[in-house]
């Protein structure tokens, strides 16, 4: 852990990626994540690594594409629409099992929308979004220091798991400054070696990286591989963060931007004498179905906050599994929950 | 003229005869029976006029053609 | 006796998926021994996108990817920026290369990066069962120009190697044939010099070959052949189209 920096959350996202050993990164202009690609035009450079400014959002996932094929650390990033556009390469990067990060600073939708913060992307970055049965692990921080701890994990993960992962972060959080610490990268000692990369074939059979499995049973076998896969990363890597849930007659759900108002609101109630608690999924795939069970068994009420028209309230709903009602709160479009409007909310509910 | 002799792998062989027509000698032809895709493959025909120029090999698409000629 | 010919060690045994006659064979060939004489098939990574040589994996003895269609540059832009001493070579269609790819073969050539591509235009979209390629020419009929290419209709063909040789990151980029073995061997001097252009750090080289799709154009192998030569070596003309060490 060394100095405390004031940075904007873009930018905290570069560094973190800088530190975490990102071989190559390429990026296309988009709102409101521009900061992350300009200060990685610099340091990447200065660092005597790889950066390209892609001729589109498509040709840059396909670098990555590349990058991560030879066995590299390499990352893209983009916002909303852009990330639409990347989908076709997660797809491929999923199928031909390559780690890489992709970092999504949301905006509104649908189609070009606006360039403030939202949520909208939830179902796209969960659910898989290019064609196929895949996942992505998806980092939900909510501060600037979240940002930078998950992309560092982000790496990490991709690569223990071989998958790609995502940090899904919003345009408050990307534009925000606060300050921020960056952790010594973590070894990767523990991590299996990439002897499938495409190094060239000296002294060893030739490598194939391929999403593409024609005929027989060859592709049912590789759809079952990535299957014990997900299955692992679901049984290792649930990330969440409990706030006064032990005696919450109601439980908040939120994640990103949208859990800093509940975090507020929960506090603010708790001043009042109510029984409000917060779960925050810091990881969105996988999800935490089983918190929210256990919490289903003491929270008379759940109330699901999100900067969009209700997307994770259905993971809820999955966890709760009937045993309490679920509501749901937020709008999109560039609405961005206050602690009163919450507080009030939750007011109307008890 | 030298001397040359072409081997044909006939279960690689797809019948497409642009080795026929690019033989300068007329050495190959089509075979009567089938290859076990159902191909009616290249075959020489007049072996003893080769004179292992390569040419065939070098128009096959499926690599089924080795050439080889008296030093 | 003297071997004059037998298969080259950066092809596998393995039988290809193509038709007979189908010119994407030669071609592959001509790799492989181009690759076997530079002695580079310990560093050499090829890409096929989306198309009939997709499988081309299968065929090659050495370091190998598949990819989304049209993106080989792309791809290929992150191999070879990670890892600039290996020898790195896109295989892409007309299909693919020149319609769905076209803004990424565009801007790599345009970037100059030192990579090599070969480009097979045989006019037609083959392994989707015949379709208009952006290559395919005015009056040929396809599946989806069942009345032949009309300019007014589909807009024209298009000379991808004439385009690309404007922009200034281009080394080298010639159009040869494989219909016979004159223009064999005169195809294999282009692809070595495209990738001995990689090797000497010299920039973008692309080799475009004119190639038969006997199957969807209805033609058996060699009357393909002389469809090729009536119909698109006049439009598509042979030759090296900009050579920055002739410039020099």
């Amino acid at each position: 852990m060394g100095e405390k920096y004031l940075m904007k959350g873009n930018e905290a996202l570069g560094e973190a990626a800088i530190i975490a050993g990102c071989d190559a990164y390429f990026g296309y202009p988009i709102t409101p994540q521009n900061e992350l690609t300009a200060y990685m035009s610099k340091r990447m450079l200065e660092e005597g690594r790889v950066f390209v400014q892609s001729e589109s959002e498509v040709a840059a996932i396909n670098m990555v594409f590349g990058a991560a094929g030879a066995g590299k650390r390499a990352m893209t990033s983009s916002s909303s629409p852009g990330i639409s556009l990347k989908q076709e390469g997660i797809s491929y990067l999923a199928g031909a099992q390559l780690p890489a990060v992709i970092v999504n600073v949301m905006r509104g939708g649908p189609g070009l929308g606006n360039i403030s913060p939202a949520q909208g992307d939830y179902y796209q970055a969960t659910r898989g979004g290019g064609n196929g049965d895949y996942r992505l692990i998806v980092f939900a921080p909510n501060s600037v220091q979240e940002m930078a701890d998950d992309v560092m994990d982000a790496f990490y993960l991709a690569d223990k798991y071989r998958m790609p992962s995502m940090v899904m972060a919003d345009g408050m959080l990307g534009q925000m400054m606060e300050p921020v610490q960056f952790k010594d990268p973590k070894s990767k000692k523990d991590l299996p070696a990439k002897d499938w990369a495409l190094t060239g074939a000296k002294g060893r059979p030739r490598n194939i990286v391929r999403s593409l499995m024609l005929g027989g049973t060859g592709l049912y076998e590789h759809n079952e591989v990535l299957r014990k896969v997900y299955a692992e990363v679901e049984a290792n890597e649930i990330r969440y963060e409990e706030l006064e849930t032990a005696d919450a007659d109601l439980t908040l759900v939120a994640y990103g931007s949208a859990s800093r108002a509940c975090i507020g609101a929960v506090r603010y109630l708790r001043a009042a004498g109510k029984k409000v608690g917060l779960i925050r999924p810091r990881v969105i795939w996988p999800y935490p179905y089983k918190a929210l069970e256990k919490q289903a068994e003491k929270s008379k009420k759940f109330l699901v906050v999100e900067m969009n028209l209700g997307q994770m309230v259905d993971d809820v709903r999955i966890g709760v599994a009937g045993k309490a009602p679920v509501e749901f709160f937020g709008y999109a479009g560039g609405w961005i929950p206050t602690v009163k409007e919450v507080v009030d909310r939750v007011n109307q509910m008890l | 003229m030298p001397k040359g002799k072409v081997v044909i792998d006939k279960e690689k062989c797809k019948g497409c005869e642009l080795c026929i027509a690019a033989c300068p000698k007329k050495v190959l032809g089509l075979s009567e029976d089938f290859n076990t895709k159902g191909y009616r493959y290249s075959t020489p025909l007049h072996p003893e006029d080769c004179i292992g120029c390569g040419f065939c090999a070098m128009m096959c698409p499926d690599v089924a053609i080795e050439v080889y000629r008296e030093e | 006796m003297k071997t004059v010919y037998k298969k080259p060690e950066s092809m596998t045994s393995a039988t290809t998926i193509y038709c007979p006659g189908c010119h994407h064979g030669i071609a592959h060939r001509l790799i492989a021994e181009v690759i076997d004489e530079l002695g580079i098939a310990d560093r050499a990574i090829g890409i096929a996108p989306v198309g009939c040589a997709a499988l081309a994996y299968d065929y090659f003895n050495i370091d190998f990817s598949e990819t989304p269609h049209g993106r080989a540059p792309a791809v290929a832009t992150g191999l070879k920026l990670t890892q600039p001493d290996r020898v790195v070579f896109t295989y892409q269609g007309d299909g693919d290369l020149a319609s769905i790819g076209a803004a990424e073969i565009l801007h790599l050539a345009n970037r100059g990066f030192n990579i090599t591509t070969i480009f097979i235009n045989n006019a037609i979209y083959g392994m989707t069962g015949g379709q208009m390629a952006p290559t395919t020419l005015e009056g040929q009929k396809t599946t989806t120009t069942p009345f032949g290419r009309d300019l007014q209709i589909h807009g024209h063909p298009m000379k991808v190697s004439e385009i690309l040789s404007q922009t200034a990151g281009v080394a080298y980029i010639a159009r040869g044939a494989v219909y016979d073995p004159k223009h064999v061997m005169e195809t294999k001097k282009m692809i070595k010099k495209a990738f001995q252009n990689q090797i000497d750090g010299k920039g973008f080289s692309m080799v475009e070959i004119l190639s038969t799709c006997p199957t969807n154009w209805g033609l058996s192998p060699l009357d393909a052949v002389e469809w090729l030569k009536k119909n698109m070596e006049p439009f598509y003309p042979l030759g090296v189209k900009k050579d920055i060490d002739q410039e020099q």
